[in-house]
């Protein structure tokens, strides 16, 4: 029996959990799930007034705080779903725009 | 397998035909044999006729299929006579018991021709005299096929019966006594020819 | 030096159980299998074993409670036959497929329809190919045995799949017969504590059964698929272990006088023993006549099994279910295709046998082998393989 923290496409059939059972919790942060984006926020520090409504309805946890302050997105987990844009009551705090690869 | 007795139980849903079966076979084991003890398998229908059977013998037989050449057949309700052929494939060097109030020698018509022993017990009359229900026949003639077989000595069949039926009624001990009563009637009202 | 009892082949498995005392039993009731629920219910009712029972509203609902009880670290049982296993097609697959050991009693019954309570396999041959390992029991005694040696086998480091432990309904399951028990301290020790290294309670963070992209599915399919292969060779060393316990020893299958036989017939469960009759009559007329009788079908002993045919003529394969494919059931495409690499082959031929309860008798056997006898008189070719014996109007 083996169990193996975080998998990878470079694992052969022996060196991966067995049943594929997952040994570890919030495995998710290490898969790069940014690269689904089409639309990409922006976010604006300085139109920001920190009232805290955007990270709460980020469904992929895209959204850093710290000491009260919300962060810049976290663009490894941002699918670009545009909910935050959606919510910010604040003109330019958050915009919305295509993402140039 | 020469020591091999087989034995093969005609009776209607409900009557006990597979109990006694089971009776016969804990009393054999009781006595060191080897044991099998089975009934015909369907859904089970109060009065439709079936078949029980027993396979007793001092080596483990590893036979699992159905009798058709049994030593002896019981019949434990005489109307099944022109129902089913109980006779078929009875050796002749074997007998049937049959639970009837009648003589053996005025059944022998109805049996299509069988050469071998024919023996009657009124066993619904010992189960209505003793148990106060003339369907319940079956520890009667139990008795009646250790006493023609001779497949257990008619003594340690009596003192394994007492455990046994202690065990089978222990829900209902009211009807421990008169079930031996049955059983030691049943030993010897047989009748033969 | 053992206990010896009278017990059906129902009373028998519901009395290993009650030895093990597993941690939960789901179970939901169906004939012939229905008695060992009602027997251990009763020793659940009585105290005699800690088992949390779980009386669920389906067999899938039972397989499901099973693998969620197993996945929780808990030792696991249930029992099923005919269409309650069918329902439990879906879960079989994710059990074994998630790695979950526990044990399955099959009390073997046809599927419908027409609707029959009887026994052959199709039950639990149409369930060869979900990762479970299948053991096959002649009668009460080894339906017992098995039952105690399967939780060693599918608890084991480098097999962790689930065990299904088959004996015929109503044949073996309702008749009673002599059997030696195990005593319960015995069947303590030899089955031990299951430790699983992982599980939901207390051993995790774990999660099971998460979606398994094209990326990683068809290893944890090749796992699985050596696991299985592992399980050979664990069955023999658990089987070993056992004799030197019971003095009763298991391989993969049973040669019965097959040292010079030339006709041999595979076959497995109750009917075996019928076989062996039938083998004993003809042998002591001097004809040269074999039984292998199969006990571990999956996996399945394909080299062990193609070596002890290599020096028969001729070999019926006795299946007890049919595989409406125009060819052959499920044991004869097996032991045929195993044959397929030996130098000098025997003829093979399938007969199925014993449908929907069909009574199976000496004389069928004795049939068979005389059909043996003209294969290797005359040959057969491979439009008359697929054979059945004892239907009305085909012999």
């Amino acid at each position: 029996m083996i169990y193996v923290k975080g998998v990878n496409q470079d694992q052969k059939w022996d060196e991966i959990n067995v049943g594929g059972n997952i040994t570890e919790g919030g495995t998710a942060l290490d898969v790069n799930t940014g690269d689904w984006r089409i639309m990409i926020p922006r976010f604006h520090e300085d139109k920001c007034k920190q009232c805290m409504l955007c990270f709460p309805v980020c469904p992929d946890s895209a959204i850093p705080v710290q000491n009260e302050k919300r962060l810049d997105f976290n663009f490894k987990h941002c699918k670009g779903c545009g909910v935050c844009f959606k919510v910010c009551p604040f003109e330019g705090a958050i915009t919305w725009e295509k993402e140039d690869k | 397998m020469s020591n091999m007795v087989e034995i093969r139980w005609h009776g209607r849903g409900g009557q006990g035909a597979k109990t006694a079966s089971l009776l016969l076979a804990d009393a054999a084991f009781a006595q060191g044999k080897f044991v099998q003890g089975f009934p015909e398998y369907g859904p089970e229908r109060m009065g439709a006729p079936i078949a029980a059977y027993n396979r007793i013998s001092d080596e483990r037989s590893s036979l699992h299929s159905n009798i058709y050449e049994p030593d002896y057949v019981v019949v434990v309700d005489a109307t099944l006579l022109s129902a089913v052929d109980v006779t078929g494939g009875l050796k002749k060097t074997g007998a049937i018991v049959i639970n009837s109030e009648r003589e053996p020698k005025d059944l022998i018509d109805q049996l299509e021709g069988y050469e071998g022993g024919v023996y009657t017990i009124d066993a619904s009359a010992i189960a209505g005299e003793e148990l106060g229900n003339r369907n319940l026949s079956n520890t009667a003639m139990l008795a009646a096929i250790v006493k023609v077989s001779g497949v257990i000595p008619e003594d340690a069949f009596m003192k394994e019966m007492e455990v046994s039926i202690k065990d089978t009624f222990s829900s209902k001990p009211h009807v421990i006594a008169p079930n031996m009563k049955a059983i030691e009637r049943g030993l010897k009202e047989v009748k033969g020819i | 030096m053992g206990i010896r009892r009278l017990l059906s082949g129902n009373e028998a498995t519901a009395t290993a159980m009650k030895q093990i005392n597993p941690d939960v039993v789901a179970a939901y009731p169906i004939t012939p299998s229905t008695e060992v629920v009602h027997y251990f219910s009763q020793y659940v009712a009585d105290g005699e074993v800690d088992t949390e029972f779980v009386a669920v509203e389906s067999e899938h609902s039972a397989m499901s409670a099973c693998i969620g009880a197993s996945a929780a670290g808990g030792r696991t049982a249930t029992v099923t036959s005919a269409c309650g296993l069918a329902l439990m097609w879906e879960l079989l697959y994710v059990a074994s497929g998630q790695r979950l050991p526990m044990t399955l009693a099959v009390i073997n019954r046809a599927l419908s329809g027409p609707i029959n309570i009887n026994n052959d396999h199709s039950d639990s041959m149409g369930a060869r190919d979900s990762g479970w390992i299948q053991l096959y029991s002649e009668n009460n005694q080894e339906a017992y045995d098995n039952y105690v040696m399967s939780w060693r086998i599918s608890e084991h480091k480098d097999v962790l799949l689930p065990v299904m432990v088959c004996q015929d309904g109503f044949i073996t399951s309702h008749a009673v017969e002599n059997i030696e028990l195990i005593e319960d301290e015995k069947v303590k020790e030899f089955v031990g504590e299951f430790k699983p290294e992982r599980h939901l309670i207390d051993g995790g963070p774990l999660s099971v059964g998460p979606y398994d992209t094209p990326h990683f599915y068809f290893e944890h399919q090749y796992q699985r698929a050596q696991a299985m292969k592992r399980a050979k060779q664990v069955i023999l060393d658990v089987s070993k272990e056992f004799a030197a316990m019971t003095g009763r020893g298991y391989g993969l299958f049973e040669e019965y006088k097959m040292a010079d036989a030339e006709r041999v017939i595979v076959v497995l469960n109750s009917s075996a023993g019928t076989a062996k009759v039938a083998a004993d009559q003809l042998r002591a007329k001097g004809e040269k006549v074999g039984v292998l009788k199969l006990r571990v079908f999956r996996p399945f002993p394909h080299a062990e099994v193609a070596k002890a045919l290599s020096n028969a003529k001729a070999v019926a394969v006795m299946d007890k279910c049919d595989s409406f494919n125009g060819m052959g059931g499920p044991v004869f495409v097996d032991v045929r295709t195993a044959c397929y690499d030996l130098a000098t082959r025997p003829q093979i031929v399938n007969y199925i046998y014993g449908l929907g309860g069909r009574d199976v008798t000496v004389d069928n056997f004795l049939y068979v082998y005389e059909k043996l006898t003209e294969i290797i008189n005359s040959g057969t070719n491979t439009d008359d393989i697929y054979r059945h014996v004892g239907v009305r109007g085909v012999n």
